[in-house]
């Protein structure tokens, strides 16, 4: 857990995100990108993208070969498709985000819960459109792994995976320096056949405060 | 089950083959301590690929074994694990790149070292998808057969050496056409200091869809409604 000490006063950006939306946004070198779950235990399906070529994007695991470690907190570097740092974490009261969920699809509904949850909006069909009304078309293919802030995936031991209640809460949040300039799209998670968004998926805020120095540290891997 | 072809990789051997639905691909470790970094796509319909997250949820499982299945990200199986003398096999670790193989092993150019020269998983994924017209937009997170990695209960991994013994194997049937794209470079956190690729041997076999009460399709309701989901596509794409 660690606080920021960030004023939300102060921030060039604010936006609410309702849920079952998407949001697509630049988010310049230096910037800092604060996710905010206003109500709790929303899932925040998130995906970044280099914006000078998006054909290297967020890569899962990249992120977790880098750290030896699945869950993201203050101090992980989100990796790129090429070994590039995307961004850090610098804020987290949260405590622990997901790698290895993914997104929700009307697809992968039909096969986890039943063939007639078919029509329920899910996260990819979010992401589709929010991929394809960026500057850059950009289309399923660019649609890998994503980041699950707030959600709780968690794995034992002996290799058993679950999507269990969620560890966040009203008001928590995670916060983000970007090191290179990169585009953040977000799929507010509409999910309602399982306890990811608590039962009853609800808005988040996204703000954005300008650049910070960026000490030659930031580039380097942090211990976790 | 007739064998319908058979290679052997050796060094960081890469390879890539569309293998009609209902074959087997079997992989064996003749060394031990191999490593296979394998993706799957649907040869028609190449948007459509193994989905590590859809795999993990589908079947409440961080890893993969028999009788377990790769899922895609349409909501449908590529393949069954039919035949498995390992038991654990990686699925979130990725691959290695030339940063890493530099960093790790040292440097060893193909000047130097002719074809003994240090290759690494990224490139030789790159390398194959591109013969099928894809690229790196479609180098997705990849399974590790043989390799076993676990997490405790922070999540923190840890590689488990001496996993894989020699002789032993994994067989896949595949549930749809697909395009297999493979190589055998070292999984990016093997511990071992030495740059020593293990050698794999490839068979496909002839073989048959699976039936209701198969093993894959039963462990999990979820592989069934998948199976159910290649079905309705088979149905309507086939003459």
């Amino acid at each position: 857990m660690t606080e920021s000490t960030l004023n939300p006063d102060a921030a060039v950006f604010r936006e609410v995100i309702p849920a079952g939306d998407w949001w697509v946004h630049e988010i310049k070198r230096g910037q800092t990108l604060r996710i905010l779950d206003l109500e709790g235990n929303q899932a925040a399906d998130t995906l970044f993208f280099s914006a000078a070529n998006p054909t290297e994007c967020y890569s899962a695991d990249r992120t977790i070969q880098q750290q030896a470690a699945l869950y993201l907190t203050t101090g992980t570097q989100l990796m790129s498709t090429a070994g590039n740092a995307l961004l850090t974490i610098t804020a987290d009261t949260c405590g622990r985000h997901d790698t290895l969920g993914g997104a929700c699809s009307r697809e992968s509904n039909t096969m986890r819960y039943a063939h007639d949850k078919e029509c329920m909006h899910a996260c990819r069909d979010s992401f589709i459109r929010g991929a394809q009304e960026w500057n850059v078309e950009l289309t399923k293919r660019d649609i890998a792994c994503n980041i699950n802030f707030f959600m709780n995936v968690p794995v034992t031991p002996d290799g058993q995976l679950s999507f269990a209640d969620g560890i966040s809460a009203p008001g928590r949040y995670v916060e983000m320096v970007a090191e290179m300039d990169v585009v953040c799209l977000i799929s507010n998670c509409p999910q309602l056949n399982n306890p990811c968004n608590g039962w009853n998926p609800t808005p988040i805020e996204v703000l954005l405060w300008t650049a910070r120095f960026i000490s030659p540290e930031s580039s380097q891997p942090q211990a976790r | 089950m007739n064998l319908l072809f058979e290679k052997s990789l050796h060094g960081a051997g890469m390879w890539s083959a569309v293998i009609s639905r209902g074959k087997r691909l079997r992989l064996t470790d003749l060394t031990g301590g191999a490593n296979v970094s394998v993706l799957l796509y649907n040869a028609a319909e190449r948007t459509e690929r193994y989905n590590m997250p859809d795999t993990l949820k589908g079947q409440h499982i961080f890893y993969l074994r028999a009788p377990y299945c790769l899922h895609s990200d349409m909501g449908r199986l590529l393949a069954s694990i039919t035949a498995d003398t390992v038991g654990w096999h990686d699925t979130v670790c990725g691959h290695s790149d030339a940063a890493r193989v530099l960093a790790k092993y040292g440097a060893n150019n193909y000047q130097q070292a002719s074809n003994d020269w240090h290759r690494n998983g990224h490139d030789c994924f790159l390398i194959e998808l591109a013969k099928w017209g894809l690229g790196k937009k479609d180098l997705v997170p990849n399974l590790n057969f043989f390799s076993k990695v676990v997490a405790d209960d922070e999540g923190r991994l840890a590689f488990v050496p001496g996993h894989s013994k020699p002789g032993d194997f994994i067989e896949l049937r595949l549930e749809i056409d697909t395009l297999v794209v493979l190589n055998t470079c070292q999984h990016p956190l093997d511990p071992e200091p030495l740059y020593q690729q293990r050698p794999v041997k490839l068979e496909v076999f002839s073989g048959e869809p699976p039936a209701l009460d198969d093993p894959s399709l039963t462990i999990r309701p979820e592989n069934l409604r998948a199976w159910e989901n290649n079905q309705t596509y088979h149905t309507l794409r086939c003459s």
